[in-house]
């Protein structure tokens, strides 16, 4: 795998950009690469971050071994990893994730329904009937970005935004699921909610979901979600 | 052995260097916007392992200390007295227990950091103390200062206090109840023009705005909405337009990242902003304007000039450079 292009992002940071549109393959060797580069990154490198198309290498330009030009430095170390991460796959994890999908979560049910013209049974049906995969941890502490939605069920994202999502809150977008750690703002269809943790800082991982992961949603009842709330 | 709030202000917030390696999962490094101030007051305490401090905004707390602290005051120039006498800034200062430190407003600036020798003891999530507000967690139980808190210090701090204070051979202000140096710290971030100037790399997306926008960025004289945060500050001025609306797919974000939303209101992102997104990059600010640009007060004003990647390198060298010196002087006084 070889990235289209690799750029500063500032004078602390470079993105190595391997695709401009979702490539699901291309966001899996990612996720390897990233945690090759983790690994085994010199002090200086302080984060490596896989995105849904690239990876970010972000530099603690304070290190006292910091080379002086950081950028070729950082260049020399993806090509290198690059060749060194085709034999080494990513760890392979599956979890599964439990929802409620009752109208009382799943707020935007009906608006998708219209949307799809599926009813909202078949819409929960085909959400929970297939594996998704987590292509990015971002925007949010422990917020996955989920592939693999079922092509039916693609919609814009809502007009509006909601000025706070309920923390747990499944929704989707496009090709993609979400969940919202905690309460902020987010503009994705609701189709309803897990009483699951996603971001815990106490725990350890704090984060429910990681990059890479394969991701089943189990629908359960609302007293289940209460007892496992 | 504690600070006690006595009124909170309008943010103040325990910080530190940040929490760095995580933004993998999403966890932004936030800590100090402006990281020379803090690394000062650190210093001028005699700290020097990125122990919390308090940041105060705009509006400072009033703090009542239970025992003999030694403290720093830099950053923003705030109206600051201790039991109704002015405090000196940019120094280190012994107050006496029983003392009632009170800030009023931020006459210059926007951000000053309170350090005390040997940190505020709270518990480091994630491996760092810093607060983050948004999701609740880190600094003192997640959240900005309330009146009634009861901050602690270090177990050792008062025995630091006076070891320190020793050292530096404070001098005495009786009737104040506190000792100070005589010397101080220069301020190396505070506003110094208006509007400041604030070098800027163009961004992997800058090509992709219009001529008139690509202009307009480096033209205008913009303002710090009163909309912004720790996350970003929202710039008001002429909408930046791109001809071609393509999706951007969401990729990492930096400190300093300038995007700009299908509003056309461009945001610079700070301390808490968020790991990734999807809006186009029009610039990348160099890092060594950042601590600067933090002292910004909703409504100031600001104007970007265009800059290399390699003089961005060159301006931080040589605030490190500064930065570093300044940290070394201190650090003498402490030891002579």
């Amino acid at each position: 795998m070889q990235p289209l292009r690799i750029e500063p992002l500032g004078d602390a940071a470079v993105y190595a950009e391997f695709s401009v549109s979702l490539d699901l393959r291309v966001n899996e060797s990612l996720q390897a690469v990233a945690i090759a580069l983790r690994e085994r990154a010199p002090s200086w490198v302080r984060d490596v971050v896989p995105s849904l198309g690239g990876l970010a290498l972000h530099f603690d330009p304070g290190h006292p071994e910091i080379p002086s030009a950081p950028l070729e430095a950082a260049i020399a170390l993806l090509r290198d990893r690059l060749k060194a991460t085709a034999r080494n796959p990513a760890p392979d994890r599956e979890v599964e994730v439990p929802v409620c999908y009752d109208a009382e979560f799943g707020l935007d049910l009906e608006e998708v329904a219209a949307k799809t013209g599926l009813s909202p049974a078949e819409i929960v049906r085909r959400h929970a009937s297939r594996e998704h995969r987590v292509l990015m941890v971002g925007f949010a502490p422990g917020m996955p970005y989920i592939g693999g939605l079922d092509a039916r069920l693609s919609v814009p994202r809502r007009a509006t935004p909601r000025t706070r999502m309920p923390s747990g809150a499944i929704a989707i977008a496009n090709a993609q699921s979400v969940v919202y750690p905690f309460e902020i703002a987010g503009g994705w269809s609701v189709l309803g909610r897990t009483p699951s943790k996603i971001f815990d800082p106490r725990r350890d991982p704090p984060c429910l979901l990681l990059p890479g992961d394969r991701v089943w949603f189990k629908p359960i009842a609302r007293d289940e979600f209460e007892r496992l709330k | 052995m504690t600070v006690r709030i006595l009124r909170p202000g309008v943010l103040s917030m325990l910080q530190d260097r940040g929490r760095h390696g995580l933004q993998y999962l999403g966890i932004v490094p936030g800590g100090a916007m402006d990281l020379t101030a803090y690394e000062l007051s650190n210093a001028l305490v005699g700290n020097s392992g990125g122990e919390a401090a308090l940041e105060i905004t705009l509006l400072g707390p009033q703090l009542g200390f239970e025992q003999d602290t030694l403290i720093a005051l830099c950053g923003a120039a705030f109206d600051a007295t201790a039991n109704g006498h002015p405090l000196p800034r940019d120094r280190p200062v012994l107050v006496g227990a029983g003392t009632l430190l009170a800030t009023g407003r931020a006459k210059h600036g926007a951000r000053a950091y309170l350090a005390v020798a040997g940190g505020f003891a709270v518990e480091a999530v994630l491996g760092s103390r810093s607060t983050y507000l948004p999701a609740g967690f880190g600094g003192w139980q997640g959240r900005a200062l309330r009146a009634g808190d009861a901050l602690d210090l270090a177990p050792d701090a008062e025995d630091l206090a006076h070891a320190r204070a020793e050292a530096v051979a404070l001098r005495d202000e009786p009737e104040m109840r506190l000792r100070s140096a005589a010397w101080s710290a220069p301020p190396m971030t505070l506003p110094d023009t208006d509007p400041i100037v604030i070098h800027v790399i163009e961004g992997r997306h800058f090509a992709s705005f219009d001529a008139a926008s690509q202009e307009a960025f480096f033209d205008a004289t913009w303002r710090v909405s009163p909309a912004s945060d720790r996350m970003g500050f929202r710039l008001l001025g002429p909408a930046l337009a791109r001809p071609k609306r393509d999706e951007i797919l969401s990729e990492p974000t930096c400190l300093g990242t300038v995007q700009v939303p299908a509003d056309g209101a461009p945001i610079a992102l700070m301390a808490d902003h968020q790991t990734t997104g999807g809006y186009p990059k029009i610039g990348e600010i160099a890092g060594a304007d950042l601590p600067r640009l933090a002292q910004l007060a909703p409504g100031s004003a600001l104007r970007f000039a265009r800059c290399t990647l390699g003089e961005a390198l060159e301006m931080r060298r040589a605030a490190r450079h500064r930065l570093n010196s300044a940290r070394r002087g201190i650090a003498l006084k402490f030891h002579s």
